[in-house]
């Protein structure tokens, strides 16, 4: 059995094709959806989530300000931004956060580097 | 070469090279239609899933949000008016400026004070210029706008609205994108939210019974400001189409001016030249006949 799955940002769809399983990490923790998953609605938080595809291993993407779907065996994931780690440029999102961390002010810039770094490299 | 010819081959070569401006604007606003377009259809499946899921979240729950409540007595509202950065689009900037200034007229009468939120130079140029009082404005970005660029509007907004003395209403004026031939201004209610339930039910069947993660109320403080942010982003999508089809027909029908004025100048420049031509001959053979009369008479 597979789930289809959408994922969307604010200004593209970045993915959507079949998994088996999507993990994300809600306000309230760690969430596998597999097919068959009550309706659900959960909130997102800035993190890394995973599709996990039945052939072609995981897809992995950095979320900000998103939302996860669960209806009629149909995942979407909306986020106001979303890429897949393998569009993300390691050294960038590195220099990004060396960036943050040296103006310590700027938390969520960090915190955004950190989970594009997390989403790219693994 | 005659004064008078001399003028029209003058006036035909600064048509022309103006011809040349507006025939490469008309181009660039061409291809940018297009992009602008493609960009308003790739930001609708995060528009309707969300909407999807507020409908959801509205039928099934009933949780008071100050974002959905309506005030009964309206004292402010707030206008967010998105016309262009640069003009040359034709009547684009102005209509959405004047639908705007009907809207302030009718909220005006309903007693309710308001603010005006502008997006695009022209519409700051247009309120400086009267003296009027602008609450917020941004420029800079009407022709590309990005998510950014919506969220930082809707932010303010937002801020004015949950604001005990700010605005009880808001009211957004952006160019609707029908086709390439017409683009109409446009003004909706934006807050208090009208959840939009279309009257048929969707196709994929009935809203499904959601559980909430964390609550529903939690989902509904992060989902609606969202929402908001997404509409402005669609009506900023939407009028930067516009603005590149405005900019396209007024620069298209420029050139076609240009052509027109091109035509009758030629035409008037070859008349001039023939009239000059028939002149200096019959200058040559009023001279050469003076001349054999003068020779003949002379004998």
């Amino acid at each position: 059995m597979s789930i289809r799955v959408e994922l969307v940002s604010a200004e593209r769809r970045v993915w959507s094709g079949e998994a088996s399983i999507v993990l994300a990490r809600t306000t309230d923790g760690d969430l596998g959806v597999m097919a068959n998953h009550t309706p659900t609605f959960g909130v997102l938080v800035n993190g890394v989530v995973t599709i996990r595809t039945e052939n072609d291993g995981d897809v992995k993407a950095a979320v900000h300000g998103g939302f996860l779907s669960v209806s009629d065996n149909r995942v979407s994931i909306l986020a106001e931004i979303a890429e897949l780690g393998t569009e993300i440029d390691v050294n960038r999102a590195k220099e990004a956060l060396a960036r943050a961390q040296r103006e310590a002010a700027d938390d969520l810039a960090e915190a955004r580097a950190q989970t594009r770094i997390a989403a790219a490299v693994n | 070469m005659g004064a008078q010819l001399r003028i029209y081959r003058r006036r035909m070569r600064s048509v022309k090279a103006t011809k040349k401006i507006t025939k490469a604007m008309e181009l660039i606003s061409a291809s940018r239609i297009v992009k602008a377009q493609q960009r308003v259809a790739a930001s609708s499946p995060y528009a309707t899933e969300l909407t999807r899921a507020v409908s959801a979240l509205a039928t099934f729950s009933n949780v008071e949000h100050p974002l959905t409540a309506a005030v009964t007595d309206a004292k402010r509202a707030a206008v967010l008016i998105i016309a262009s950065d640069r003009g040359m689009a034709g009547a684009y900037a102005s209509n959405a400026i004047k639908e705007g200034d009907q809207l302030t007229s009718l909220l005006k009468s309903r007693g309710l004070e308001v603010d005006h939120y502008l997006v695009g130079r022209k519409a700051l140029n247009y309120y400086r210029f009267r003296n009027r009082p602008i609450a917020a404005s941004w420029t800079g970005f009407s022709d590309n706008p990005t998510y950014d660029n919506a969220k930082e509007i809707a932010d303010t907004v937002i801020a004015s609205f949950l604001q005990e003395t700010g605005a009880d209403e808001l009211h957004i004026i952006f160019t609707e994108f029908v086709s390439m031939i017409t683009q109409r201004p446009l003004a909706k209610r934006m807050l208090p939210l009208e959840v939009v339930e279309s009257s048929k039910p969707p196709a994929d069947g009935p809203l499904p019974l959601y559980e909430f993660e964390p609550s529903a109320a939690d989902v509904l403080d992060a989902l609606l400001p969202r929402y908001v942010e997404s509409r402005i982003f669609n009506a900023l999508l939407q009028s930067a189409a516009s603005e590149h089809a405005a900019r396209r027909r007024a620069m298209k029908s420029a050139t076609d001016n240009a052509e027109e004025l091109i035509k009758s100048l030629t035409r008037r420049a070859n008349a001039a030249r023939q009239a000059e031509i028939t002149q200096e001959i019959s200058e040559i053979v009023g001279g050469a006949d003076a001349l054999a009369s003068a020779t003949t008479g002379g004998e």
